[in-house]
């Protein structure tokens, strides 16, 4: 197979001579952008299914006999707060700052929480009133998306809590920046998630 | 011990779960375990749990985790094809007021585990298992961008077949086909555990099934070599991206609906049920949102497969390569507008099955394409008629077929008559075992020289070939037939003894294919035997085309000791053309990840999470669960994953090359 006749005048280039490292991580943001496309998705089976299934009340509670805009625009704006301030941690993240990015952490996990615990309070008002998962098609498709997000929600601040002490530990070294970057899409998305179910859901099932 | 506290420990596990009455079951259980225990004894007798566990369960080699995918597929293929030779043999048999050898409630589960096991822990890992292994050595990189969540997703394929496993000995498996429709599969008619451990099953093999999806994409995307521009990638790597780019956009959907189907069982929400507005027909819609891309995840591949054979076969470059892609990612897209010709009796009005009846057929455009680009790169080519060749005409013929009857079945009308009949099995056979099934044989026996330095035994592989598909024609041939004449699909007995000797054909055939896949294990292990004789100390024995035949057979851990530079398509015959000398000095260190444990013990979580879940073991999922998350984030706190192998030991390894190459002159 190996021949030494080679065409006169330009050798050809079969190979590299140097190793190209692909920097470690320099697939992640794809990888990741990816991941939170597939998640999408099962939002958008969520959507789908309260779009099929948010008119069956089964002579149950309808959304304006249930959902309270006062309270859904204070906790839209918990979290659209904690979208700034995510984005405030990057920005000092950016500037090398620890204890700053830390501290927007932190406050961002507290809008968080703060948003967690009204949609658990919005919650466990709708039980009390009897309009269970179980009562209708709509209140389980209801529950399934709102709840699903809510689950999200609190799988990032566990995420959140654990960069913090990664960060606390190992500083802001490259892998924790990716990392806190990651988590910052991951963040936002579920802004852009919510924005859907502030619309869709409440805004919409108020006009219904 | 006092109920409730038995209750509490064990949930609805209880002696009665054990199928004892079932004698098959027993049978079976005795033999998997003799079997297993000597398989396990022999493991420890030789000493070989150390290196399983070092080289193999916790490697992050996308090579060896392809080669452990494709044990996997194997071993599951075994068990469906029991569930297939079970249901032949129970519809030869019953008729003239036998009841045959089967109850019902064992037979509902047969027909419904040999569509899970077929489609996701046969096809999915073999056709996964061949994307892994080859892929990354196609476009020249040394893994995937991924390694160990390429790991961790191979051990959670395992995990789902681990729990179908399961049910045969532990309780039973679902009884509602292969997409558990509901109402039947909701509680209400289904209380037991088998649509559990379908659910359970079916989402811890997900979550591998999407991540590997989109480490595959990214490898396709990030890590090819210089020059490889995305219209100078091998046919094989893009069809590979398009299932990938598919499994990433439709297993989600399964994701969902399934959660759904888990919420309806344990929390008693009402999105698929009859009553307080719940829509059994929204399952049917979602599922198949997801169920006909599945299709082309599985076929895709299998095309890019009979690409590279037939061109290398055939001494050419592939004929059409430009139109071979754009109609690859034709079907990638066309593939998801088309899920409603699965329920075309749903009563959806004309309208809309008009749209998805020609959505349809125009899919087999762009397939009618792809077939002739090979009958065009055949023609007029040097064609060796090697085995991978044979499956590549086998399937071309059989496949047509199948997809012919696809397009009738396309027709609503058609449909209407044809609808869960005998037709439709027959159809979706033709095109799975004729497609998919003819091009795994293809892939497996192209690309085993490359993965384990010697070529299959030519012999038995022909035996398994002929066994096959006269076997495939056979067996399905008759069930055409039947459908035809109205006999529906999952049926145990029959009335109307006319129809009985098209069974007893049908069941002739699948014997045939029996003796095929005795075949194909015959060759294996003859071939093993037999391996220095079928040596191939090039690497590349079939004049190969691509990149992955300039490396040596079986590559070295780092793929490629030179990142290559592609000028063309078919890379490896250009630099062989163009007068390519291997590079024999200046070898640099090489970047690889390092092996890790915590895939398979995440996996190992996780089943312990599903079996707990299905069984009402309400404190071992909370634990289970704790430890998943807890397993997941101490891995995060492990900040070095790679290492470098040492220049030193790269030389070795290429002068050990070099050496063998000159021993061949």
């Amino acid at each position: 197979m190996a021949s030494t006749a080679t065409a006169a005048g330009t050798e050809p280039v079969f190979h590299l001579e140097e190793e190209h490292a692909h920097a470690e991580g320099s697939s992640t943001m794809l990888g990741f952008w990816l991941y939170l496309m597939s998640d999408c998705l099962i939002f958008a089976m969520l959507f789908a299914a309260y779009g099929v299934l948010g008119g069956n009340y089964a002579a149950g509670p309808a959304p304006k006999d249930l959902f309270d805009l006062n309270l859904v625009a204070v906790n839209t704006a918990m979290l659209l707060f904690s979208s700034i301030t995510y984005g405030f941690a990057m920005l000092t993240m950016d500037k090398g700052r620890v204890a700053a990015t830390q501290a927007w952490l932190a406050v961002t996990g507290l809008f968080g929480l703060a948003f967690l615990s009204i949609e658990l309070y919005e919650f466990a008002h709708m039980i009390h009133e009897g309009a269970t998962p179980q009562r209708s098609a709509f209140l389980s498709s209801f529950f399934t998306l709102v709840g699903t997000h809510g689950l999200h929600v609190t799988f990032g601040i566990i995420w959140l809590v654990t960069l913090m002490v990664q960060v606390a530990r190992f500083g802001l070294i490259e892998a924790n920046r990716r990392r806190l970057m990651c988590l910052s899409m991951f963040w936002h998305f579920l802004d852009v998630i919510w924005i859907g179910v502030f619309t869709f859901v409440y805004l919409m099932g108020m006009l219904r | 011990m006092p109920d409730t506290l038995t209750k509490f420990i064990f949930g609805r596990l209880s002696w009665d779960s054990l199928p004892l009455h079932e004698p098959i079951v027993v049978a079976t259980f005795i033999a998997v375990a003799l079997g297993g225990i000597a398989l396990l004894g022999a493991i420890t007798y030789f000493k070989l749990w150390t290196y399983l566990w070092r080289e193999w369960f916790t490697s992050v080699d996308h090579k060896k985790i392809g080669i452990m995918y494709m044990v996997l597929g194997l071993v599951m293929l075994l068990r469906g094809f029991s569930d297939a030779i079970m249901m032949r043999l129970q519809q030869a048999i019953a008729f003239n007021g036998s009841e045959g050898y089967l109850n019902s409630h064992h037979y509902d589960q047969i027909f419904t585990a040999h569509g899970v096991i077929m489609i996701f822990f046969v096809a999915m890992p073999f056709v996964t298992g061949l994307m892994n292994f080859v892929v990354p050595l196609q476009i020249g990189a040394r893994d995937v961008s991924f390694p160990f969540l390429n790991n961790f997703s191979f051990w959670m394929t395992v995990g789902g077949a681990v729990l179908v496993m399961a049910s045969l000995f532990v309780g039973e498996f679902a009884r509602t086909g292969w997409l558990a429709y509901p109402p039947l599969s909701g509680i209400g008619y289904s209380p037991d555990v088998g649509v559990d451990y379908y659910i359970w099953a079916l989402q811890v093999a997900g979550v591998g099934t999407t991540l590997s999806g989109i480490n595959l994409i990214c490898t396709i995307i990030k890590m090819r070599a210089p020059g490889m521009t995305m219209m100078r990638m091998p046919v094989f790597t893009w069809t590979s991206l398009c299932t990938n780019v598919l499994i990433v956009a439709s297993f989600p959907v399964l994701t969902a609906v399934l959660a759904m189907l888990s919420l309806d069982r344990y929390v008693g929400t009402n999105f698929f049920t009859n009553d307080f507005g719940g829509n059994p027909m929204m399952y049917v819609n979602l599922i198949w949102i997801w169920g006909h891309p599945e299709v082309y995840i599985l076929i895709l591949p299998l095309f890019g497969v009979f690409s590279e054979v037939t061109s290398t076969f055939s001494g050419k470059r592939l004929f059409g390569y430009t139109s071979m892609v754009y109609a690859t990612v034709v079907i990638t897209i066309l593939s998801y507008l088309v899920w409603l010709h699965h329920f075309f009796t749903m009563g959806s009005g004309a309208s809309v099955n008009s749209f998805f009846g020609i959505t349809t057929m125009i899919i087999s455009i762009p397939t009618g394409a792809k077939i002739f680009n090979w009958l065009f790169t055949m023609y007029r080519g040097r064609i060796r008629f090697e085995l991978p060749m044979m499956w590549t005409v086998a399937f071309m013929l059989t496949f047509t077929v199948g997809g012919m009857t696809g397009v009738l079945l396309a027709v609503p009308p058609a449909d209407f008559v044809l609808h869960n009949s005998l037709f439709l099995i027959a159809h979706f056979h033709n095109v799975i075992i004729g497609g998919v099934l003819f091009g795994l044989f293809a892939g497996i026996a192209y690309w085993w020289p490359k993965a384990f330095g010697f070529k299959l035994d030519p012999f038995w592989g022909k035996v398994s070939f002929w066994c096959w598909v006269v076997g495939f024609w056979f067996a399905f041939m008759p069930l055409y037939i039947l459908g035809l004449m109205g006999v529906t699909r999952r049926m145990r007995v029959f009335d109307d003894p006319s129809l009985q000797i098209w069974f007893v054909i049908a069941a002739f055939g699948a014997v045939l294919i029996a003796a095929g896949i005795a075949a194909f294990l015959v060759q294996i292990f003859v071939s093993i035997r037999r391996r220095e004789a079928l040596t191939d100390p090039t690497g590349d024995p079939w004049d190969g085309r691509t990149l992955e035949w300039s490396t040596s057979s079986p590559p070295p851990a780092y793929n490629f000791a030179f990142t290559p530079v592609v000028r063309d398509n078919d890379a490896w015959w250009d630099m062989k053309k163009a007068g390519y000398v291997r590079p024999l000095s200046g070898f640099k260190p090489i970047h690889m990840p390092s092996n890790t444990g915590t895939g398979i013990i995440l996996a190992g979580f996780s089943v312990t999470l599903g079996f707990a879940m299905i069984w009402y073991i309400w404190w071992l999922a909370a634990l289970s669960f704790v430890c998943l998350i807890a397993t997941a984030i101490g891995h995060t706190f492990n900040y070095v994953r790679d290492f470098h192998i040492p220049a030193g030991e790269v030389t070795r390894t290429e002068e050990a090359r070099t050496s063998l190459l000159a021993a061949q002159g």
